[in-house]
C-alpha cells in the first residue's frame, strides 16, 4: 500500500515539474497567478527589459484593489501616484493579454475575494499572488501562498516557481463553536496560541469538526490569516461544502469535467494515517470573541478580559514588545477591554469582506444606530458582494444605522488609498493586521470579528456580542 | 543580480522583535512603479515625526551609523506582507545584509531573490552582535562561501540553503535557470488535467 500522505504533500507532488537535485528546490507548476497593481509593475517592467513574455496569460487574472478609492470614483483617481500605478496595470494587462477586472467592472474587488467568487479558485490547485493573504485560497484545498515581485516576474515568465518544501502542521479544532464566536475568533485564538512566528516554515492544514462545520466564508477567514501566524499557506480539505460553493460558478467545470474534477478533489484529502511534522489541538468551547490589544495579531484577549500587564510576560522580548505595544496603543494594563472607547469601525478586507460577513454584521446592527462618536464604514470585498448585499437590502440596514456604504477594495485594511486612520484614532477593524501605522500613522487598530465590530460601532466601545443575543 | 561573496562594514543595531514590513516600508511609499528609490523611506515612521522632521534618536539617523552595511535586529524580522519593497528599501539604503535570530518566510525569499543576504544566528549570538554594534567603529565581515560572521572577539557560523548560497555567490538569474528546463514545463503542460480552469 502506498505511504499515507497529507493533502499538502499530494498537491505538491502533483505540481512538480522537476524534482530538485543537489539541494536545489523543486520546480512547481502554478495553476493560477493573481495579479494586482502594487506588486506587479516592476515585474512587468523587468520582463520587458529581458525580452520575455507572459507564458500563460490564460492562467493569469488581474484586478485593482490596494490603491483604489472607495468613494467618488466617478471623479477619477485623485492620488497621482495611485493613478500611475493603476494605469500601469491596465497598460501591462492590455499589452500582455491578461484579463483585468478594472475599476468599471462589477467583478472588480479584492484579489482574494474575486478568485473564489468566480470559481477560478478550486481544490488541488497551486495559486500564487504578490500578496501575503493569498493563503485565503487554501480554504478550497488549494496550495496558495504569497510571493514577492521577483517571483511574480518568475511566474509571469515561466508559470512555475522553484520552491523548497515547507514542513506540515495540523491544527485541529474540535467541538461546537460557542454562540457569538466566529471563524475570526478561531484564527485569532490559534495565532494567540502558536504566536506570530509559530507557523514559520510550515504549511498549516486546519482540521477537525469545528472547521468542517464552517461555511466557505468562514474557512477563507481562517486560511486568510495563516500568514499572521507565520505560515505562508493554510489549507482545509475540500468537501461537500466546497463543492456546493463551486458548482455553477463561472470557471467551475461542468458536465463530465465536473465529475472528473470532484473525484480528483476527493482524492486529495489527507490519508488517515498520514503524519504531520507538528500538530496542535484546540477545543472550540474554550474560544471566545477576541479583541487585539497590541500591535501584532497574537496580542489578543477575550472581550471579557483586560489589557495585560507587560510584567506578566516571562520572555524578555515579548515583555519589551508588550510595553512598546501598550505605549503605541495608549492603553493601560488592567483596563477592561469593554471600557475601551473607539472612534472608527472598518468592516471589510480579504479577511471579512464577503457577503456572509456583511450579513453577520447586519444581523447585529438591525434596528440600532451607530454611536454618535463613531465613524463607521463598510467596504464590500468585491463589486458582486456589494451588488448582492444591495439586492438583499443589507446596504440599507448599514446606511440607515449611520455606516458609510463604500465601493469595493482593500481600503482601510492597509490604507494605501484615502481611507486611513488619523493619528491617535482607535478603530475596531475586521481586517488582519494591527501593526504600528498599518491603518494610518499612529492609528490604533483592534482586530475583531464583523459581529464584534458592528456591536462596538453601536456602543462606542467594545462589548461582548454574546450578551446581545 | 550582482554576486554576493564577502561583506565587510558597519553594523546598525535595531534590537526589536517582529519588525514587520509595514514598519520597514509604510504603505504610502508602495505606490511607486520603479524598482529603486525606496531607501529614503526605510523605517519612515520610526525615522521621522508626524511633521516629517528627522527623529535624531533613531539608530539610522545617528551620524555615526551612516555607513552601516549590516542591519542587526530581532526575531521574526520581516513579518507581514509580501512586499518586496521591504528588502528593496533596505538595499537601497546601502545595506548588504540583515542579521537576525529568525526571518519571516516570504521576506527571507525576497531577500535571496534580490541579493540582500539574510543571516540567521542564534538569539545569544545576535545579542552579542548588538552589543558589539554599539561601538560604530566595530566592523563585521560576513563570508558567504565560508558561512561565517566575524567581528572583534566574535565569530559564528550560519546556515543557508545550499542552492540559495550558490545562486547568491554566482549572482544567478533565477528565471534563466528555470528556462533551462523549458522542455519539462512543456511536458508538464501537456499532461496537466483538462478540467483545470483557464481565464479564457
Amino acid at each position: 500500500m502506498a505511504r499515507p500522505r497529507t493533502m499538502y504533500e499530494k498537491i505538491w507532488t502533483d505540481h512538480v515539474v522537476r524534482t530538485g537535485t543537489d539541494g536545489e528546490p523543486d520546480l512547481l507548476y502554478i495553476d493560477l497567478h493573481l495579479v494586482h497593481e502594487v506588486t506587479s509593475p516592476q515585474a512587468f517592467e523587468s520582463l520587458e527589459l529581458t525580452n520575455r513574455k507572459v507564458r500563460r496569460p490564460d492562467l493569469t487574472l488581474a484586478t485593482i484593489d490596494h490603491g483604489v478609492p472607495t468613494d467618488g470614483r466617478a471623479l477619477g483617481i485623485k492620488d497621482p501616484l495611485s493613478k500611475k500605478q493603476i494605469d500601469a496595470l491596465v497598460a501591462n494587462c492590455k499589452k500582455h493579454g491578461v484579463e483585468l477586472y478594472d475599476i468599471t467592472d462589477v467583478r472588480q474587488g479584492i484579489v482574494h475575494v474575486i478568485g473564489p467568487e468566480q470559481g477560478i479558485t478550486q481544490p488541488g490547485m497551486t495559486i500564487v499572488c504578490g500578496d501575503s493573504h493569498t493563503s485565503t485560497h487554501g480554504a478550497f484545498g488549494a496550495l496558495a501562498f504569497g510571493i514577492g515581485t521577483s517571483e511574480v516576474e518568475h511566474v509571469l515568465a515561466t508559470q512555475t516557481l522553484p520552491q523548497s518544501r515547507p514542513k506540515s502542521m495540523a491544527v485541529n479544532v474540535e467541538g461546537d463553536l460557542p454562540l457569538g464566536v466566529t471563524a475570526k475568533d478561531i484564527i485569532l485564538g490559534i495565532i494567540n496560541r502558536i504566536g506570530v512566528a509559530g507557523g514559520t516554515g510550515y504549511v498549516i492544514e486546519y482540521r477537525g469538526s469545528t472547521i468542517e462545520s464552517l461555511s466557505m466564508a468562514g474557512r477563507m477567514t481562517i486560511c486568510n490569516m495563516s500568514i499572521e501566524g507565520g505560515a505562508r499557506a493554510g489549507m482545509i480539505a475540500p468537501d461537500e461544502t466546497t463543492f456546493d460553493y463551486l458548482r455553477g460558478r463561472t470557471y467551475a467545470p461542468t458536465g463530465d469535467a465536473w465529475e472528473e474534477a470532484v473525484a480528483y478533489w476527493r482524492s486529495l484529502c489527507t490519508d488517515p494515517e498520514a503524519a504531520f511534522d507538528a500538530e496542535i489541538t484546540i477545543d472550540a468551547t474554550d474560544l471566545a470573541p477576541y479583541v487585539s490589544w497590541g500591535t501584532n495579531p497574537a496580542q489578543t484577549v477575550s472581550v471579557t478580559g483586560a489589557v495585560p500587564d507587560p510584567a506578566e510576560f516571562v520572555d524578555p522580548l515579548e515583555r519589551d514588545a508588550a510595553e512598546r505595544a501598550l505605549a503605541y496603543m495608549d492603553l493601560k494594563a488592567g483596563t477592561p477591554m469593554k471600557e475601551i472607547p473607539i472612534d472608527r469601525v472598518f468592516l471589510g478586507s480579504c479577511t471579512n469582506g464577503r457577503i456572509e460577513d456583511l450579513r453577520a454584521g447586519a444581523r447585529v446592527l438591525a434596528g440600532k444606530q451607530v454611536h454618535s462618536d463613531v465613524h463607521a464604514m463598510v467596504v464590500p470585498g468585491s463589486g458582486l458582494v456589494k451588488l448582492q448585499a444591495e439586492e438583499e437590502g443589507i446596504d440599507l440596514i448599514f446606511k440607515e444605522a449611520g455606516f458609510e456604504w463604500r465601493e469595493p477594495g482593500c481600503s482601510m485594511c492597509l490604507g494605501m488609498n484615502p481611507d486611513i486612520l488619523l493619528p491617535g484614532e482607535r478603530c475596531a477593524s475586521t481586517s488582519n493586521r494591527n501593526f504600528e501605522g498599518r491603518q494610518g500613522r499612529n492609528g490604533r487598530t483592534h482586530l475583531v470579528s464583523p459581529e464584534m465590530a458592528v456591536a462596538a460601532a453601536v456602543a462606542g466601545h467594545f462589548v461582548d456580542v454574546r450578551e446581545w443575543g | 543580480m550582482d554576486p554576493v561573496t564577502v561583506i565587510t562594514g558597519q553594523m546598525a543595531p535595531l534590537p526589536r522583535a517582529n519588525v514587520d514590513t509595514d514598519a520597514i516600508i509604510p504603505k504610502q511609499f508602495l505606490k511607486r512603479v520603479e524598482r529603486s528609490g525606496f531607501g529614503p523611506f526605510l523605517f519612515y515612521e520610526w525615522a521621522y515625526d508626524e511633521e516629517g522632521e528627522l527623529l535624531p534618536d533613531f539608530v539610522l539617523n545617528q551620524p555615526e551609523y551612516q555607513d552601516a552595511k549590516v542591519l542587526v535586529s530581532g526575531p521574526n524580522f520581516g513579518s507581514g506582507s509580501s512586499r518586496e519593497h521591504a528588502p528593496w528599501s533596505i538595499e537601497d539604503r546601502g545595506f548588504e545584509a540583515v542579521i537576525a535570530p529568525s526571518f519571516a518566510d516570504i521576506f527571507y525569499n525576497n531577500c535571496i531573490n534580490i541579493g540582500l543576504l539574510p543571516v540567521a544566528l542564534t538569539e545569544t549570538e545576535v545579542a552579542t552582535l548588538t552589543q558589539i554594534a554599539a561601538d560604530p567603529d566595530n566592523l563585521v565581515t560576513i563570508d558567504l562561501a565560508d558561512q561565517m560572521v566575524t567581528t572583534v572577539g566574535f565569530d559564528a557560523r550560519f546556515e543557508i540553503d545550499s542552492f540559495a548560497r550558490h545562486r547568491l555567490l554566482n549572482g544567478l538569474d533565477n528565471i534563466a535557470l528555470t528556462l533551462e528546463h523549458a522542455v519539462l514545463i512543456d511536458g508538464y503542460e501537456e499532461r496537466r488535467a483538462t478540467f483545470k480552469p483557464a481565464v479564457r
